[in-house]
């Protein structure tokens, strides 16, 4: 048995290292600090650079310069920290570098708190950081998947030259559970020809996201407009459980799917048809595949560890089809199964 | 088999540990397992505690709201999670350390005498596994082997030397509720 009881800020700094990732740059921050505090061990054992900088912005522009230079690369924070980046994303979106930015999300607005929460679903999915611009939004609901998704992130960043982000919360960061690495130290990474590797033999290769003249950069984001396009078709992702026959169908993603999950077997104990959607991307979201589960289901509730953000994608896929509720709960409190089970059971009743 | 435990005690009892250890043996029997701490703003002194599920099929969720065993190390920790104890669970009660007796009559309640114990055998920073060795004996999800079989594979091997009393500490514990 290969498996091993990891935390889940320490097993997706091990998976960026077996993705091929040698370059870290980060700034401390509740609930991910044992992401840098694990990679600031590891990374110097095999030849790549840990480097905590004087502040998230720093780091974040740090990862502008490795992934233009065509390192792999990761950076992660926490909620206020990934504000603080948010310029930088913008930056690297726009001079399309390939990167992964790990947000372990914490209560907010503002400093908020330490403990979990999905507040910053909007800011992840929806923007963030200024532009037409769109991360690649992965969401694991165990650790297991935390190391798996990881995984493909560097690839899928590489594969669009667009960074990804792997959003997850405090729970996900601290909680441990067995792990497994399937894949062995991937030393063949793909060929980067655009980046600034120094020009020597070669033609000019030039990273910049400034076009100051309108027609150039018109051109430029409707460039990048067809690669969205080519995600929002081909990178998908959703798990269903117990769709098949659901009546009252939940919707949640990352650690609150569990607590729903949870929330459906309770149900089916007591006689109701529930099942769970679970999108897995969150940009993009998986309509079609919310829209496939629909067949028997009377009303979606989506449950969130905040006031209500990723329902609005939810609405926008059934698009007025079938009723919607929500559950929520903010500033680091979780929602417990029996609660999304009462919810069901009120739910069941207006519909 | 589902147990979901809660452990809790102050900073420095060794409630996170006795967890992680539950976690890792739980692993080792190739059992689904997972591992959540309070992560909460704590300081030296205060609360701690931590939840650990032990499941045959996959966990749906790791978090524990109704534990069936809740173990608990110090006052305040009888207080907070006597009552979130899911009817007909186990209560373990570090009677070391807590005069009050527990009030639920719909649980069954162990009283271990663990920091005695733990300082009858030489050492009172065992007392968690003078504890852990009741709850294993009660509750058969886990084997008293593969405790000590995490140990060997957690503990740096300068530390090895203390696996012994680890290991007898664990029997006392198990004495106490045969």
């Amino acid at each position: 048995m290969n498996k091993v009881l990891m935390k889940g800020n320490e097993a997706l700094a091990e998976a960026a290292v077996r993705a091929g990732c040698r370059y870290f740059f980060g700034y401390p921050i509740t609930p991910q600090t044992e992401l840098p505090q694990y990679l600031s061990k590891r990374m110097p054992e095999i030849g790549g650079v840990f480097l905590q900088a004087e502040s998230e912005i720093a780091a974040i522009n740090m990862v502008y310069g490795a992934s233009g230079a065509g390192a792999r690369v990761m950076t992660s924070s926490s909620s206020p920290g990934i504000s603080l980046k948010a310029e930088g994303i913008s930056y690297i979106a726009g001079a399309e570098l390939p990167c992964v930015i790990v947000n372990m999300m914490r209560g907010g607005p503002g400093l908020g708190t330490i403990q979990p929460a999905q507040g910053d679903y909007f800011q992840a999915t929806k923007g963030g950081g200024h532009g037409d611009y769109k991360l690649l939004v992965l969401a694991p609901a165990s650790v297991q998947e935390a190391v798996d998704l990881t995984i493909q992130a560097f690839d899928l960043a590489d594969k669009y030259r667009n960074p990804v982000m792997i959003l997850g919360d405090g729970i996900l960061g601290q909680m441990m559970e067995p792990v497994e690495f399937k894949l062995t130290e991937n030393n063949e990474l793909p060929v980067k020809e655009w980046a600034t590797t120094g020009k020597k033999g070669r033609k000019k290769n030039i990273i910049n996201s400034l076009y100051l003249q309108a027609e150039k950069l018109e051109q430029h984001v409707n460039r990048l407009a067809d690669k969205f396009g080519e995600m929002e078709a081909k990178e998908q992702k959703a798990e269903t459980y117990l769709t098949d026959d659901a009546e009252i169908l939940l919707a949640a993603y990352g650690t609150t799917s569990r607590v729903c999950r949870k929330a459906v077997d309770m149900a089916r104990e007591e006689g109701i048809k529930a099942g769970l959607f679970r999108p897995i991307s969150l940009w993009p979201f998986p309509e079609y595949a919310l829209q496939q589960v629909l067949g028997r289901v009377k009303g979606i509730l989506t449950v969130e560890m905040s006031l209500g953000q990723m329902i609005e994608d939810v609405r926008l896929a059934v698009n007025g089809k079938v009723p919607t509720d929500f559950y929520g709960r903010v500033g680091g409190m979780v929602p417990t199964s029996r609660d999304v089970l009462e919810k069901i059971v009120a739910f069941r009743e207006v519909l | 088999m589902l147990e979901e435990i809660v452990i809790a005690g102050f900073g420095g009892q060794g409630v996170m540990s006795m967890g992680q250890l539950l976690a890792y043996a739980g692993m080792l029997e190739n059992k689904q397992v997972a591992w959540i701490p309070s992560y909460g703003p704590e300081m030296r002194g205060g609360t701690a505690n931590c939840a650990v599920t032990i499941s045959n099929t996959e966990i749906s969720s790791p978090l524990v709201t109704e534990p069936s065993v809740c173990i608990v190390m110090n006052k305040p920790s009888l207080d907070k999670f006597e009552p979130t104890i899911k009817t007909g669970g186990l209560l373990f009660v570090n009677t070391s350390l807590i005069d009050a007796k527990p009030k639920r009559e719909d649980i069954s309640i162990y009283e271990i005498p663990a920091n005695a114990i733990a300082n009858e055998i030489g050492n009172s920073k065992v007392a968690n596994m003078v504890m852990l060795g009741a709850v294993l004996e009660v509750i058969k999800a886990i084997e008293p082997e593969s405790i000590l079989e995490s140990l060997r594979k957690v503990l740096p091997p300068q530390r090895h030397n203390l696996i012994p009393l680890n290991a007898q500490a664990l029997q006392k514990g198990a004495e106490m509720v045969r």
